[in-house]
């Protein structure tokens, strides 16, 4: 059995609005960081996790993505993988 | 009637069960039964309510947890079989993260939790669940939500229009939803979903009875 850490970015896709985002973006300009010209929030997840070999493991967490960590509806998601 | 039985589903985080059973109880003298989300038979039910409320501390997303429960892998062949649910907040939010009904409720525009009555335009009688045969009606209804924009892509919303799926529209939109839209029904019209708590509107004492239609209408066949 392989471990891996794997790394899983959500973000919401371009054309829903993140208030949120706005909100801090905004905050942002406040404090006086200039030049900003978009802040959008998503989520990172870390997870480790076993499996035989990169392959199977990629499937699994595809899985995870596409039905729990993600709502494809309304948001994106990609993923980078590291062998430990 | 007398034997008909609502399930009244419990998540962990469910605030809203009590009012619901409440309602229907008291006010409208249906039966009701709480349902605890790790069961998973439903034969003894003739329909089902979704509470509002956070299920699952609203982990991750709104409904996303809850999506996982035995409840409500058992409710797809209670749907297909064409009994009534009813998704009311937290309920709508699973049931558009569980795929029983098209679309996601994200971030409130404003980001500030609304709670507020609403005025709201009926726009479909699809499945009965509201009193407007004759001509377009308008009802008032209170929401409390942090997470209720209703979003969808374009291809979706035409769908929803063009299928009388929407059944619900906000009058003046609190939320940022796309098309004003507060609440829909899946196509045939037994499953509805929508932000505003009709259980909360059941009584002249608590500010109005333009929930009760709906409630009551969960024992149509």
């Amino acid at each position: 059995m392989d471990q891996f850490a794997v790394k899983v970015f959500v973000r919401l896709r371009p054309s829903v609005l993140d208030p949120a985002g706005e909100a801090t973006k905004s905050a942002s300009i406040k404090l006086g960081a200039e030049g900003i010209k978009s802040l959008r929030i998503g989520k990172m997840i870390e997870v480790k996790i076993e499996g035989n070999g990169e392959n199977e493991v990629r499937g699994k967490i595809d899985l995870l993505c596409d039905r729990l960590f993600a709502n494809t509806v309304i948001e994106d998601y990609e993923y980078s993988l590291e062998k430990l | 009637m007398d034997n008909f039985t609502v399930g009244v589903v419990v998540f962990p985080g469910s605030n809203c069960d009590r009012d619901v059973s409440w309602a229907l109880e008291g006010c409208l003298d249906i039966r009701t039964k709480y349902l605890w989300h790790e069961s998973s038979d439903l034969s003894d039910l003739d329909a089902i309510v979704l509470p509002g409320g956070f299920s699952y501390g609203d982990y991750l997303r709104c409904g996303a947890i809850a999506r996982f429960s035995p409840l409500i892998n058992a409710l797809d062949e209670f749907v297909k079989s064409g009994k009534r649910v009813l998704g009311i907040c937290n309920g709508f939010q699973i049931l558009t993260e569980s795929g029983f009904l098209p679309g996601a409720l994200v971030a409130n525009k404003n980001l500030n939790f609304i709670c507020d009555d609403v005025e709201l335009d009926i726009v479909s009688s699809k499945g009965g669940w509201f009193n407007n045969v004759d001509e377009k009606q308008t009802i008032k209804l209170p929401i409390a939500h942090g997470e209720g924009r209703y979003h969808c892509d374009s291809d979706t919303l035409k769908r929803l229009v063009d299928n009388e799926l929407i059944a619900l529209r906000y009058k003046n939109n609190p939320n940022g939803s796309s098309f004003d839209i507060a609440g829909i029904t899946n196509e045939k019209g037994n499953v509805l979903g929508l932000m505003p708590h009709p259980e909360r509107a059941c009584d002249e004492t608590i500010g109005g009875t333009d929930g009760l239609f709906t409630l009551k209408s969960l024992i149509l066949k």
